[in-house]
């Protein structure tokens, strides 16, 4: 027995037939070098926070978001209170993790809806082709002409104002992105030969799209997701900033940053806190994904 | 060339023309009955009013013709330089922005030009810096850039310089002091663009051979960098800032509401506040233009810069 061939029985026990790796392991191996990157794995971390607060705020906090208590007003940040307290002497923090309901909600509402629409154009022109292509192309580019929160501020003031309107209308500014990344995708893939053998054995151009295609554009289109969720969180506070998002008793990100801003002489924290937990949260969105595309290459 | 030149143009105007159009059946089509938007923004109850009442507001208004037709009829008057009536303001929209429109030009010029300085600045830094660590800190500062909000940056500026440090105003517009933080408000999400496309691009220009034949000539590090590298690295700037514009817009929005400015940004805040569909359509229509005009011009500025581009061979 040779050196080499005694170090592949010992890699490989002889009576185990080579199997092909279950779908876990194979997860599992593509995330072990991710989670040994400690920026990602923090990113990771304060993402999952927010999600499970979103879910689940109260796991996290002993606190009424609503409840209000004047003595308490607009303290600073503290250990009972860490960030504070608003002019109604509502616990800030506890208003931050009851606010991601409404602000993640909104966020995934949003790409959700570019995602589907996106998706949909992208494939449809990229696969078609054609005038229907040069139909769609034309309808995306003057759709990237409009600044974002403009054709956002037109669909609110058309359907009214409140977070599932500001949703929508962050969601429509993100479609064009989606339908061109999906459609150079396609495009891409079209022609690669497997393509054309599932063609030959015979698989309908349904199926082919489906089952060859679709899952091989997928990458570069959830990296842009990832992204565009960050960025849908920051259009959706910037609406609801400006006052177009939910109602003022209800916590959301960017009406909580606004509040804040008639006491930023006396009391900066309760807009500047708020507003950094929002701008960590999309800084680790945004690690993530370009850790996803850098693995990707 | 001047082909080229006809069919750019052409193009150009067909954006626009598609723009307009999305925006007028966004803002007439959408559930939501118009003429009750309407009334209730001139401060009117539609429930107060007796039907006769009602089709004389509708006529006023432009409501009873069909949706089609009513399009034409506001796209003449477009095309005539007439961009209707606002209805809460009770004055010709183009007079309204030609009163706020040089207040945000101001703002939008300043910010572009300090975010090429800063984000170009950065990026030539970190090309130049050898010391490591303070190379990394510099690549990875445009990230950071992304993720901040303009308006929580805007509270923060305010807060550090104008209530903490005291050296410019917080809020209004008169004088070029005021206009100072919201201009670096809005510069930086640009910057933060400019500086990793330009990180890139050095990145890129460095594996060139002509870098190469720089050295081989003798230059010095700063040389090769100032005049072969940097020319080259920068060039996609160009159609980036086109693409900016559009970003620039929307942040103005944010930064002239933060800063109480008399703008454009703010006017159509209080547009939509007020359901002021006239003046919306007329604001989204502007703000399109100058993108649209903006990237024509980069467009046509390309091949001067680059001339490589006029002597490629086309490809048919």
């Amino acid at each position: 027995m040779t050196v080499l061939q005694r170090r592949l029985a010992r890699a490989l026990p002889a009576n185990e037939a080579w199997r092909p790796r279950r779908r876990l392991q194979r997860l599992l191996d593509q995330a072990g070098p991710l989670l040994r990157r400690p920026g990602f794995v923090v990113a990771l971390l304060l993402v999952l926070f927010t999600l499970v607060a979103a879910l689940a705020p109260w796991l996290f906090t002993q606190f009424d978001p609503y409840a209000t208590q004047p003595s308490a007003k607009l303290l600073p940040p503290s250990l009972s209170h860490w960030f504070g307290t608003d002019e109604l002497g509502r616990d800030l923090y506890t208003r931050v993790l009851y606010g991601a309901r409404l602000s993640v909600e909104a966020a995934l509402l949003a790409v959700g809806l570019a995602l589907v629409c996106g998706l949909g154009l992208g494939i449809v022109s990229g696969f078609v082709g054609g005038r229907l292509d040069a139909v769609i192309m034309r309808l995306v580019d003057v759709l990237l002409a409009l600044p974002g929160l403009l054709l956002a501020l037109a669909i609110v003031t058309a359907i009214g104002f409140g977070t599932l309107p500001v949703a929508v209308a962050v969601g429509v500014g993100i479609i064009p992105g989606f339908a061109r990344t999906t459609r150079a995708e396609v495009l891409r893939i079209k022609t690669l030969p497997y393509v054309e053998a599932a063609r030959l054995g015979g698989a309908s151009w349904g199926r082919t799209l489906l089952r060859h295609v679709l899952p091989n554009a997928w990458g570069p289109v959830a990296v842009l997701a990832t992204l565009d969720i960050g960025a849908a969180i920051l259009a959706t506070a910037g609406l609801s900033f400006l006052g177009f998002g939910a109602a003022p008793p209800a916590a959301e990100w960017g009406t909580l940053i606004a509040n804040g801003r008639h006491f930023l002489i006396t009391a900066p924290w309760v807009s500047l806190l708020p507003g950094l937990f929002l701008v960590l949260v999309v800084f680790s969105l945004n690690h993530i994904a370009r850790t996803f595309e850098e693995v990707q290459r | 060339m001047s082909r080229y030149l006809l069919g750019r143009i052409a193009q150009a105007v067909l954006v626009l023309w598609g723009a307009y159009s999305i925006t007028y059946f966004i803002l007439y089509l959408l559930p939501g009955d118009p003429l009750s938007i309407m009334l209730s923004a001139s401060g009117m109850e539609i429930d107060a009013l007796s039907p006769e009442q009602l089709a004389k507001a509708r006529s006023y208004y432009g409501l009873d013709q069909g949706l089609i037709e009513r399009y034409f009829d506001l796209l003449w008057g477009v095309l005539q330089g007439d961009l209707g009536q606002s209805l809460t303001l009770d004055r010709p929209v183009t007079e309204i922005l030609a009163e706020r429109l040089p207040q945000t030009l101001a703002l939008a010029g300043l910010a572009i030009a300090l975010s090429l300085v800063g984000g170009v600045g950065l990026a030539y830094l970190a090309a130049y810096v050898r010391w490591q660590p303070l190379k990394v800190f510099l690549a990875r500062l445009p990230a950071l850039g992304f993720a901040v909000p303009v308006f929580w940056m805007g509270l923060l500026l305010i807060q550090v310089f104008a209530f903490g440090l005291g050296w410019f105003p917080a809020t209004g517009s008169a004088g070029f002091d005021s206009l100072v933080l919201p201009a670096l408000t809005l510069a930086i999400p640009s910057a933060a663009v400019y500086a990793q496309v330009l990180q890139r691009g050095f990145q890129d220009v460095w594996r060139e051979p002509y870098i190469v034949t720089a050295w081989a000539k003798g230059l010095s590090r700063a040389q090769v960098q100032a005049r072969h590298a940097f020319r080259n690295a920068a060039l996609p700037l160009l159609t980036l800032v086109g693409l900016q514009v559009g970003n620039t817009v929307s942040g103005a929005v944010l930064v002239e509401t933060i800063f109480a400015r008399n703008g454009v940004g703010r006017l159509v805040q209080e547009a939509v506040l007020r359901q002021d569909i006239p003046l919306v359509l007329a604001v989204v229509t502007v703000s399109a233009a100058a993108f649209v005009l903006v990237n024509l011009l980069v467009d046509l500025l390309y091949p001067i810069l680059d001339p490589r581009i006029t002597h490629a061979p086309k490809v048919s």
